[in-house]
């Protein structure tokens, strides 16, 4: 039988035929037409519908059930590692050289009399008599702390000055003051970068071109390097700028306050102009002598970094007598624009006078004063480059040479520099120190590696 | 004359209100009303005081307009914004260079939209200049606006002596010179200002050293690193103790610099609700039984951060809770004291002589200087051989200046004040006044009616605006009648709940607070603030007199 001649649809039919008011008769004829099986699956279905509806749902674990005493066995038994892993006691780093008294040109390191061939003191400002009286009579006035961040209540009338200042000695818009050199850098790239491209000094790569649209690019290289000495080669730079349509992130640590006509740093060294570069980044703790670090560049790229830039958000203000001495070091530096040639000259000066030591290399432009000295031939183990390097700088602090190795965090460079003796350049060491100096090296390596 | 059976301290010690309450529910902070959580069993009886902390939801209607104000600010964003474009209405933010006009723009221009239409309409109440120390009162420097906010210019007024409610100044020792600052003095005439060198090369000052190790007898630990900014403390030591493999458990409401710090490492991040032991448990159950995600290995190390006292909420950290925890699951504890070291506990050692622990059960103590003790810089201190790893391994040791020797001497000024090595009881009468100040200004709050959140004891005061423009209504008005307030709003608190935060000192005397409160008392009036569904009575002495403060 098929479905047409079903008992249902023939009286469907016969139903409809006499149209008029008969629905109670279709359904009477319906009733009675049903077969039983299919009562009986109708019947099924629902019940099945009924079980479905009450069973317990089937999570979609990975996990298989463990019961509680096996939960309770595994947390008895997990060791996590301790927090941190033992560090052995002649690690360098736990026999650092203690100063005692301030880190100026004569410094006493672990006791001993020294002439300071270490700390970034390049314009001799640390112990420079009008700072210090500047740093006092803020001191005087605000007493030491801040206590709030810029927007609350954190901004001094010093801070502005100080950001007014800088933004006028580096010709640029604006300024903007961190109370940490570190968190400078640190705090101004990730403010821009949420959806960026960084190129970081040695390598460029290609990106698809559907994302280069959105994609903001950035160039971050630095005015003097730290690690190698060696200026940025800045006006080829500033092509592949204007080329690749990419921003230029400028870290001017080494070399605001040291190269250029006025200590403008990289920019005025090159005669490039300053809006070619878009952002600023220098800290105030080498020339300037004092704390804290400062990002200039026009308004429309520093002011974001006041609602955006962490380090400057959510961190107190920097201590009002750290930004008076800087405003003085400031000063100095504008009143006395003829330091950046003494400067150079000394460089050069000693530069020349470590050439042809044996057994080290000068690594370094001459007009860096900040450069390292390296083993020519190196032992092939880090670890005994380093005793090595270490046994020549007790030699030059026995005698009265203040010097230190370059230190690194080992494991968290990308490119680890070989190990090295820092020898740093200031405007108070005299002509005379600086000879003795390469003299007491020159015989620190002739005693050590020969 | 001290009323015995009150709060009267004795012996250093505070001692109960005598407010037991007994067998109460076990909730968490509810978000209905006060809870008292009385100690359960289970739960070590180190700390007998009920923890009072209220987190009271406003009313309906409140929170519709709320939500109807930022609307109709969006919408007026949209139509400036929309004219702006159109080059109806003068464009007055700064504008990319000509030759750099076919760059990838720099700023997605919906990033900034709520800074350039809702941000920009109220900014004159932040960043607001001062030129005075930041002590119980400061001169603050008048500034108008010309173009609605978009640029500020100074009169050349100062508007002198207002009342300072907003700087973290908790023991008055952020003021201007005075003799006892002449050790200060001192060290920055025979030191400078700066060090020009790290720690590892030759960065490292006698001072330094003495003031490590001040620090470690302070917080009674073994030995402590200071760092020359706390915000960098966390973000670059964080990454030092953890890394891949590793598991963080981070409380909700934690500050940027430990999101920072803990994002940096690269261990995996799960968050627990705020200061919620079930939630936090609850990780702690499923990371030690199941392992890392997908490949089931087990976790290196656990580490629980936490900050003892929380800045936007003013609540205090569940610390005898977590340190079971901790010790149940043998996970890690990192506590952030920038709030509360030197502001909480009877001695003012922090939250953990508050619950009376042992520092010893905290893996990690890190806290700041900036707000007790008036310099600036933080310190991490625990067992010595995670101070000597750090030493060897903190990216702020190796790459980072140290600290100046004048804020060095400044803190190990303070700290000897405190801990009355000085000679005199001055540094304790300071944290005891503090403690006073804190409940007289919160008990009266309450009373007036306003909507306060946080625990009871916490010198953190945020009281509830809710409204964009009640917010700026309420900061214009204060500073008029010279009193500074900080408000705050999104992105540092949820969008909703807009919120003035009041951080008492012990600086401020009884006429100064009475001041301050009188002016609330008319501003809640004024803007209609007084949300709160639990007035208190006004006269509390009439019901529970050993709750009442007297002077001594």
């Amino acid at each position: 039988r098929t479905l047409l001649t079903h008992p249902w649809f023939t009286g469907l039919q016969e139903g409809s035929q006499s149209c008029d008011g008969s629905v109670a008769v279709l359904s009477h004829q319906w009733k009675r037409a049903a077969p039983a099986y299919h009562l009986i699956l109708e019947g099924i279905l629902i019940l099945w519908i009924i079980r479905l509806l009450f069973s317990k749902t089937y999570k979609l674990q990975e996990r298989s059930d463990l019961t509680v005493k096996e939960k309770e066995e595994l947390i008895e038994e997990w060791q996590p590692e301790p927090l941190v892993p033992p560090v052995s006691k002649d690690h360098p780093a736990l026999n650092y050289n203690i100063v005692s008294g301030p880190p100026s040109h004569n410094i006493v390191v672990n006791g001993k009399k020294c002439v300071n061939f270490a700390s970034f003191n390049f314009l001799g400002l640390l112990d420079n008599a009008r700072v210090k009286a500047a740093a006092l009579a803020s001191l005087k006035k605000y007493g030491v702390g801040t206590c709030g961040p810029r927007g609350f209540y954190g901004t001094f009338d010093v801070h502005l000055d100080l950001e007014d200042r800088l933004a006028k000695f580096m010709k640029t818009e604006e300024a903007i003051i961190y109370s940490y050199g570190f968190a400078t850098i640190a705090s101004a790239i990730p403010a821009y970068s949420k959806r960026a491209l960084v190129f970081v000094d040695y390598f460029l790569s290609f990106l698809n071109p559907r994302k280069a649209r959105v994609t903001r690019r950035f160039i971050v290289v630095e005015g003097l390097y730290m690690n190698t000495g060696t200026v940025c080669p800045l006006p080829e730079l500033v092509k592949l700028k204007y080329k690749y349509k990419a921003r230029i992130f400028l870290e001017e640590s080494l070399s605001f306050g040291v190269l250029g006509e006025h200590g403008r740093g990289v920019t005025e060294h090159f005669g490039i102009s300053i809006d070619d570069i878009d952002l600023i980044s220098a800290n105030m703790e080498n020339s300037l002598a004092s704390v804290g670090g400062f990002c200039c560049g026009r308004s429309f790229v520093i002011d974001h970094q006041r609602l955006s830039g962490q380090g400057y958000c959510f961190s107190a203000s920097l201590p009002p007598l750290l930004a008076a001495a800087a405003i003085e070091a400031l000063n100095i530096m504008e009143e006395n624009p003829g330091i950046f040639l003494v400067l150079k000259e000394k460089c050069e000066r000693i530069h020349k006078a470590l050439q042809g030591i044996s057994g080290l290399k000068v690594v370094g432009e001459s007009l860096s004063p900040a450069f390292h000295l390296q083993l020519t031939d190196s032992t092939g183990a880090r670890e005994k480059d380093v005793t090595l390097l270490q046994e020549i700088v007790n030699h030059c602090m026995n005698r009265g040479i203040a010097l230190t190795q370059a230190r690194y965090l080992e494991k968290e460079e990308k490119c680890l520099p070989p190990p090295s003796i820092r020898v740093v350049v200031t405007v108070e060491q005299t002509d005379e120190e600086l000879e003795r100096a390469a003299r007491i090296i020159k015989e620190a390596a002739q005693a050590v590696l020969l | 004359m001290a009323n015995p059976g009150g709060g009267a301290i004795c012996n250093g010690n505070l001692h109960n209100h005598g407010k037991q309450s007994d067998g109460s529910a076990s909730g968490n902070c509810a978000k209905n009303g006060i809870v008292k959580e009385a100690q359960q069993n289970g739960w070590p009886h180190v700390y007998d005081k009920p923890l009072v902390e209220s987190f009271e939801e406003a009313p309906l209607h409140v929170m519709v307009f709320t939500y109807l104000g930022y609307g109709l600010g969006t919408l007026f964003g949209y139509l400036r914004d929309f004219l702006r474009s159109c080059g109806i209405e003068k464009c007055n933010a700064a504008i990319e260079r000509e030759e750099q006009k076919d760059f990838v723009p720099l700023y997605q221009n919906f990033e900034n939209f709520y800074t350039r239409n809702l941000y920009m309409r109220i900014r004159d109440n932040w960043n607001r200049p001062i030129c005075s120390a930041p002590g119980s009162r400061f001169d603050v420097m008048e500034r108008v606006s010309d173009d609605y906010n978009w640029t500020f210019r100074f009169t050349g007024r100062i508007i002198k002596d207002v009342i300072n409610m907003g700087s973290y100044n908790f023991l008055g020792l952020a003021a201007s010179y005075d003799e006892s600052m002449r050790t200060v003095k001192d060290v920055l005439e025979e030191y400078g200002l700066g060090v020009a060198s790290t720690r590892h090369e030759m960065g490292t000052l006698d001072k330094h050293e003495e003031l490590e190790n001040l620090v470690a007898k302070f917080l009674n630990v073994e030995a402590a690193m200071v760092f020359g900014m706390g915000f960098a403390t966390n973000s670059m030591n964080i990454p030092a103790l953890v890394g891949k493999g590793c598991l963080i458990l981070s409380d909700e409401l934690n500050h940027a610099s430990l999101v920072l710090g803990a994002r940096l490492s690269g261990a995996t991040i799960r968050i627990f609700k705020h200061n919620n032991m079930q939630s936090l448990e609850k990780l702690l159950r499923d990371a030690v039984i199941y392992g890392q995600p997908r490949i089931r290995r087990a976790w290196k190390k656990i580490l629980i951060l936490v900050e003892g006292i929380y800045s936007m909420e003013g609540s205090i950290v569940r610390l005898p809770q977590i340190v079971a925890l901790k010790k149940k699951y043998k996970a890690y504890l990192y506590i952030d004291e920038a709030h509360s070291i030197g502001s909480v506990g009877p001695t003012g050692r922090g939250v953990v002589e508050f619950f009376g622990l042992d520092p010893r059960d905290v893996d990690v103590l890190m806290g700041t200087f900036t707000k007790s003790f008036g310099a600036s810089g933080g310190y991490i201190a625990g067992r010595k051989d995670l101070v000597d790893y750090l030493r060897v391994h903190s990216h702020s040791a190796v790459y980072a200046t140290s600290m100046s020797p004048p804020v060095a001497e400044q803190i190990i000024r303070s700290m000897k004040f405190i801990m009355g090595l000085d000679g005199t009881t001055q540094g304790l009468q300071r944290v005891r006044q503090l403690a006073k100040n804190t409940r007289y200004f919160r008990q009266r709050l309450n009373e007036m009616g306003f909507i306060i959140y946080g625990n009871e004891e916490s010198p953190v005061i945020p009281l509830l605006l809710y409204m964009p423009a009640k917010v700026a209504a309420f900061a214009r008005h204060l500073l008029n009648r010279k009193i500074g307030v900080v408000v705050v709003g999104f992105p540092a608190t949820p969008l909703a709940e807009a919120r003035a935060r009041f951080c008492v000192s012990a600086a401020h005397t009884r006429e100064m607070l009475d001041t301050v409160l009188e002016n609330l008392d008319e501003m809640g009036d004024l803007l209609q603030l007084k949300y709160s569904r639990h007035r208190k009575s006004a006269r509390p002495e009439l019901y529970d007199e050993t709750s009442f403060e007297l002077d001594d």
